[in-house]
């Protein structure tokens, strides 16, 4: 169909609120021939800015209120290695490269080398014009493998990985505004009947 | 511990559960000293919440003593009374911070978000006791309970103030009230409330403490009426009076200024419009009946206001847009916002200006509370309210 609307008019709409998200409009892309599925989401932190980056910017932190991710061992500023849970007792791991760094408002991502899910993410921070706190926006970028195999692996990013993304900046946004992550979960957070 | 559980639609159980735990720094434990069965648990008694679970521990109304403290919570001391809200909120979000403490965006946890974020487009707020919708939490029907950001919630009560007198600082004496503020009183004005249960009684109570100039209420059980009366309203029995007559001939053809729907979903009456929500429910296109709200909305005089505590979780058929548009009403509704009301209603208990233990009809044990909603269901005439106390035998 063609577009109706002229380009001033999409340039107040996040690139993931479009219905046929772009990675390029998000400024990421796993390769040209590629380009991948977008998912990102914004939520509002009542936290500053600045301490907001550095504890995402600490990738050691990320396993704290990020489900899937069993571990990040960090081999120097800009190098680290990721250890994914994968189905069926599996993990699945990459090099990820930091591929933009700005103190206290931006950080991008990308893995490196062979993995079977080629990834990329970037973190936005904004102080907000209404006192509400810091506006964050995380924008991933991944490449469904392809096959049975593939279907599997995509699952390591929970079933929707937009869900699983969501969840994961909720926990986030919890730690950081009340210093720890809620849990019902049976049986000692909420006792119940078997 | 001993705990209350549900199993299923008019199935419940007190079984051996496993007694609750420290597991956040700011979390509590609470020793159960007394507990009330809700109106809105006979929603859940029912099955028309969704989002339970067999074994689930009910209860969103109670109050004890602190029994353990995580370490970061620095209010609370092992050993203080207190009456815990409902609603868990964490005190420090966008929302908390507004007073909105209903609209907690943290204490529902992360898995537990994602079906009240596509029913109501973002998540809600978490109670205790209350479908995994709101959280999956334990409630406090039981012995124990563990309370999250228990440094935010609980209200302290003084020493030798007994416990029917505070306990319905948790729910419903909030919800009579934030229902009264609602309805925005002004001077002169005539608020009407449909439904004489214990939010529709203390939503009268309230109106009339914050200036109403007279309050109608609208009920069906006797002895639901006669409480209204004794509070100082006028009553209308709904099997016998044609009600907008009545309340159109009561105010000189004007209306009521202010309407309060403190029924909810589960309204009576066998008008053709309820008969065809009952078919609607039945066969699953619709989840909610609104006849009480209806004849609400075409009761209200113009320009006037409505308020909503009565409880609704999912989608009306058939609602009367066009008179709630023509006539411009305004409607407030929501959860109630517990902790912000509850310290001024606590002064007010302790002032003697408000008294709340005329509602209670029942005092029974724990043991008991099957018993107990079984006939807060089926005998709500004597029935106005269950109080449940522990017996800790098996401690």
């Amino acid at each position: 169909m063609a577009k109706r609307q002229s380009p001033e008019i999409h340039s107040d709409v996040p690139p993931t609120a479009v219905k046929d998200p772009n990675p390029a409009a998000a400024g990421l892309a796993i390769n040209d021939d590629d380009p991948g599925d977008l998912l990102g989401r914004t939520v509002t932190i009542n936290a500053p800015r600045q301490a907001l980056y550095e504890f995402w910017r600490d990738f050691r932190n990320l396993p704290l209120f990020m489900d899937n991710i069993e571990s990040v061992q960090v081999y120097d500023d800009l190098r680290s290695h990721w250890k994914v849970k994968g189905p069926a007792e599996s993990t699945v791991e990459w090099d990820s490269l930091v591929t933009e760094d700005v103190p206290g408002e931006v950080i991008a991502w990308a893995s490196t080398g062979d993995t079977e899910v080629p990834n990329s993410g970037r973190i936005e921070f904004r102080d907000t014009s209404n006192q509400r706190g810091t506006q964050v926006t995380v924008n991933i970028v991944y490449d469904p493998p392809a096959g049975k195999v593939g279907k599997a692996i995509a699952k390591l990013f929970g079933r929707e990985p937009h869900i699983q993304a969501r969840r994961d900046l909720r926990r986030f946004k919890q730690l950081m505004e009340t210093g720890e992550i809620p849990s019902s979960e049976p049986p000692d957070a909420a006792p119940r009947a078997e | 511990m001993r705990a209350l559980t549900w199993q299923g639609k008019h199935d419940v159980r007190v079984e051996t559960v496993p007694d609750p735990r420290i597991v956040n720094r700011r979390d509590a434990i609470i020793r159960i000293t007394s507990t009330a069965i809700c109106g809105s648990d006979l929603h859940l008694y029912d099955n028309t919440i969704p989002g339970m679970k067999s074994g689930d521990v009910l209860g969103h109304e109670f109050m004890g003593e602190v029994v353990e403290v995580g370490p970061a919570n620095k209010k609370l001391k092992v050993g203080q009374r207190v009456v815990v809200p409902f609603v868990i909120a964490c005190g420090s979000c966008f929302f908390c911070q507004k007073q909105q403490f209903a609209a907690c965006d943290n204490s529902n946890p992360a898995d537990k978000s994602d079906p009240s974020e596509f029913a109501y487009g973002y998540p809600m707020a978490a109670a205790f006791g209350y479908s995994h919708l709101t959280g999956g939490y334990a409630g406090g029907q039981a012995e124990y309970v563990r309370v999250p950001y228990s440094d935010v919630g609980p209200i302290v009560i003084p020493e030798g103030i007994d416990d029917d007198k505070v306990l319905f600082l948790s729910d419903i004496l909030p919800t009579g009230w934030m229902a009264a503020l609602n309805c925005d009183i002004e001077p002169g004005d005539v608020v009407a409330v449909w439904g004489c249960g214990p939010v529709g009684l203390f939503a009268i109570q309230s109106a009339l403490l914050l200036g109403a100039h007279r309050v109608i209420a609208i009920d069906h059980h006797p002895g639901r009426l006669l409480l209204a009366k004794s509070l100082g309203a006028e009553v209308l029995d709904f099997e016998e009076v044609k009600i907008r007559e009545a309340l159109a001939e009561m105010t000189g053809g004007i209306g009521p200024d202010a309407c309060i729907d403190a029924v909810g979903m589960e309204s009576h009456g066998m008008a053709a419009d309820n008969i065809f929500d009952h078919v609607k429910v039945a066969t699953f296109l619709a989840t909610d009946r609104v006849h009480a709200l209806r004849q609400v909305i075409l009761a209200t005089r113009k320009g006037g206001r409505i308020s909503i505590p009565g409880v609704y979780g999912g989608i009306a058929d058939k609602f009367p847009i066009g008179a709630l548009m023509e006539k411009g009403l305004q409607i407030k509704s929501g959860q109630t916002h517990v902790q912000k009301f509850m310290p001024a209603l606590l002064d007010m208990i302790l002032d003697g200006k408000l008294d709340t233990t005329f509602l209670i009809s029942h005092r029974l044990d724990l043991e008991d509370a099957a018993e107990g909603y079984r006939n807060f269901k089926e005998k709500q005439n004597e029935y106005t309210k269950v109080v449940l106390k522990p017996r800790y035998t098996r401690h």
